[in-house]
């Protein structure tokens, strides 16, 4: 579905100190300087699959984005999203497509959100069943039937991000770049979108690429992560196989029913917190079982959990490891 | 997006620009009412055609004139170089481009839809006219008035692709509301707006003549006037039709070249 060779953005960016001296001076003379935004990207997604783009701030996720939604024209390389080359945006490839940015929005500000969907609706030449099938759906799963009737600018942050994803996803889009589509909301708000777009892509199977600097976004919604820096690429593969190869341990978390004072571990296993009545442990990955038998037949056990070390530690290794390459 | 479904998508997207536009209407009402640089000048030559003809002109012509202008220059202005040199700079451009639909199309579309409301603004000042000078209309010939009215549709235009083709320059300088400033200057000496054209220096008329600006205002006005003759007319019409032409091509061209340049910067 999205095939991307070798691609390549730079862009020429004036550049001046602070200050009146070299405001002035910069009159007369400019300095340019040319930033790389994306060097040599290559990756393919299959038609339905939901990846998580990740990477630093500055790494060229979002240009990608730009350029995979037909924005931008690349330096070099070449991009496929389906059948169409993205920068010669076809009218057919538009209404395949969208692309969410958590900090922009395409809704009218001074009109109820439902005028946006009404343009939508004309623009993308929807028809009427359709478009009235696919507006109740998504108002119905976004919990904003009492919002759109109301001036888009007296909404809050996450009423206007439910009904920005309406207006996005009304033509229900086969190829969906989601940008930071839950900064700035609640918890709540957040585990609500996921949902959403959970939903969406099961409903649909709609292809999306995610990029989110809240791991848990990731988590639950990608098998497949792809994750860049400095424009070029640094991993592609599952989440669970960069979670085996960085951090190659479990935690495992041991409630206690009753205080224990010190505990003499098997090897393999070390105490990363300890309080009277819990243990969490760091343990090698095949000393799994070991250590839960151990602590089933040793520990007065209340409640056991395995989990995989907090994604956020996981990407701080890769891109450790990625600036020492 | 085929020319159909952009038929099709039209009157949705004429009655979301009025809605916008009422939602602005305090402000766009007063954007509107700062246009009164015509009056001035309709006090400033009444004064001084006082003792005879200036030109062709004597005050009732001066009058007529004016307010032909006023009414015009109202009805055809708009302010697309604000616009799209905004959303260039900051990014939002990229919204319009990610719909299947031509930007061009859009902003067309939001700016048509303001004619009702400049329509109902510029009655009054009709009614002056049709009052004061209601003899020296020509709108009661059908021939001079379909003349007139495509004159209307085409200083529309030519100022609509300017709007676009400066607004564009955003992509490849700085600052296109520079350029804008300087159109401006020129635009009140050469569209007839300060002056009518007969009365500036003789040198002038070819520089005025071989430009667009006086299909923006003084040609449809000296046709409402009663100003020129349905064959002079006619013969201006077909020129301004050419400049129509010549700026569409020019915008077309300049913002698919200016496409490659965009960094949607912020957005």
């Amino acid at each position: 579905m999205i095939e991307v060779r070798a691609l390549a953005k730079s862009f020429k960016v004036f550049k001046r100190p602070a200050g009146l001296g070299p405001a002035i001076r910069s009159l007369f003379h400019r300095k340019f300087e040319t930033v790389e935004a994306l060097r040599g990207l290559s990756f393919d997604i299959a038609a339905g699959e939901c990846v998580g783009f990740l990477g630093p701030n500055g790494a060229g996720k979002t240009t990608a984005l730009k350029i995979l939604s037909g924005l931008l024209y690349p330096t070099a390389g070449t991009v496929r999203v389906g059948d169409f080359v993205p920068q010669n945006r076809e009218t057919a490839f538009l209404k395949n497509i969208t692309l969410v940015m958590g900090q922009k929005q395409q809704l009218l500000w001074d009109l109820p959100p439902a005028e946006t969907f009404a343009m939508n609706r004309a623009i993308y030449d929807l028809p009427r069943r359709e478009a009235d099938e696919t507006e109740a759906l998504l108002v119905e799963l976004l919990d904003c039937k009492e919002l759109i009737q109301k001036p888009t600018r007296q909404l809050s942050l996450g009423e206007r991000m439910k009904c920005e994803l309406v207006a996005a996803l009304l033509h229900r889009p086969k190829v969906l770049f989601l940008d930071e589509p839950t900064i700035g909301l609640d918890v709540s708000m957040q585990a609500r979108m996921r949902e959403f777009v959970q939903k969406y892509n099961q409903t649909f199977g709609a292809t999306i690429l995610l990029t989110s600097h809240y791991m848990e976004d990731v988590t639950a919604l990608c098998p497949r992560v792809i994750v860049i820096d400095k424009g070029r690429l640094l991993y592609d593969d599952t989440l669970r196989a960069l979670t085996r190869r960085l951090r190659p341990e479990r935690h495992v978390a041991i409630r206690l029913s009753a205080p224990v004072q010190s505990v003499a571990l098997p090897p393999g296993a070390s105490i990363m917190r300890q309080t009277q009545s819990e243990f969490v442990l760091s343990v090698a990955i095949d000393q799994i079982n070991d250590v839960v038998r151990f602590a089933l037949a040793q520990l007065p056990v209340a409640d056991l959990t395995i989990e995989d070390p907090p994604l956020e530690d996981v990407m701080r290794g890769l891109f450790a490891e990625g600036k020492t390459a | 997006m085929g020319l159909a479904s952009t038929l099709r998508a039209y009157p949705t997207l004429l009655r979301i620009g009025l809605a916008q536009m009422i939602a602005y209407r305090a402000e766009f009402l007063i954007w509107i009412l700062t246009t009164n640089m015509p009056l001035v000048m309709m006090g400033l030559w009444t004064g001084v055609a006082a003792d005879g003809l200036v030109g062709r002109f004597n005050q009732r012509d001066f009058i007529a004139y004016y307010l032909a202008v006023l009414a015009i220059r109202i009805l055809t202005n708009n302010w697309l170089v604000w616009e799209l040199t905004m959303e260039i700079r900051q990014g939002a451009l990229a919204a319009r481009l990610l719909r299947p639909i031509h930007p061009l199309v859009a902003y067309s579309a939001m700016h048509l839809s303001a004619l009702p409301i400049r329509a109902l603004v510029i009655t009054p000042i009709v009614g002056v006219l049709i009052w004061s000078s209601g003899d020296l209309l020509t709108a009661g010939d059908p021939a001079m008035l379909a003349v007139f009215v495509s004159s209307i549709a085409g200083a529309w235009l030519i100022l609509f692709l300017t709007m676009l083709i400066i607004g564009t320059l955003a992509l490849y300088i700085d600052s296109a509301m520079s350029v804008f400033d300087l159109w401006l200057a020129i635009h009140f000496v050469l569209s007839g707006y300060l002056v009518p054209l007969e009365l500036l220096p003789s040198w002038v008329e070819p520089i005025a003549m071989a430009l667009p600006f006086r299909y923006t205002l003084a040609f449809p006005v000296e046709i409402l006037i009663g100003k020129m003759s349905l064959e002079v007319g006619l013969s201006h019409l077909a020129t301004q039709w050419m400049f129509v032409l010549g700026l569409g091509v020019s915008a077309s061209l300049l913002w698919r070249a200016g496409m490659r340049r965009f960094v949607a910067f912020g957005g």
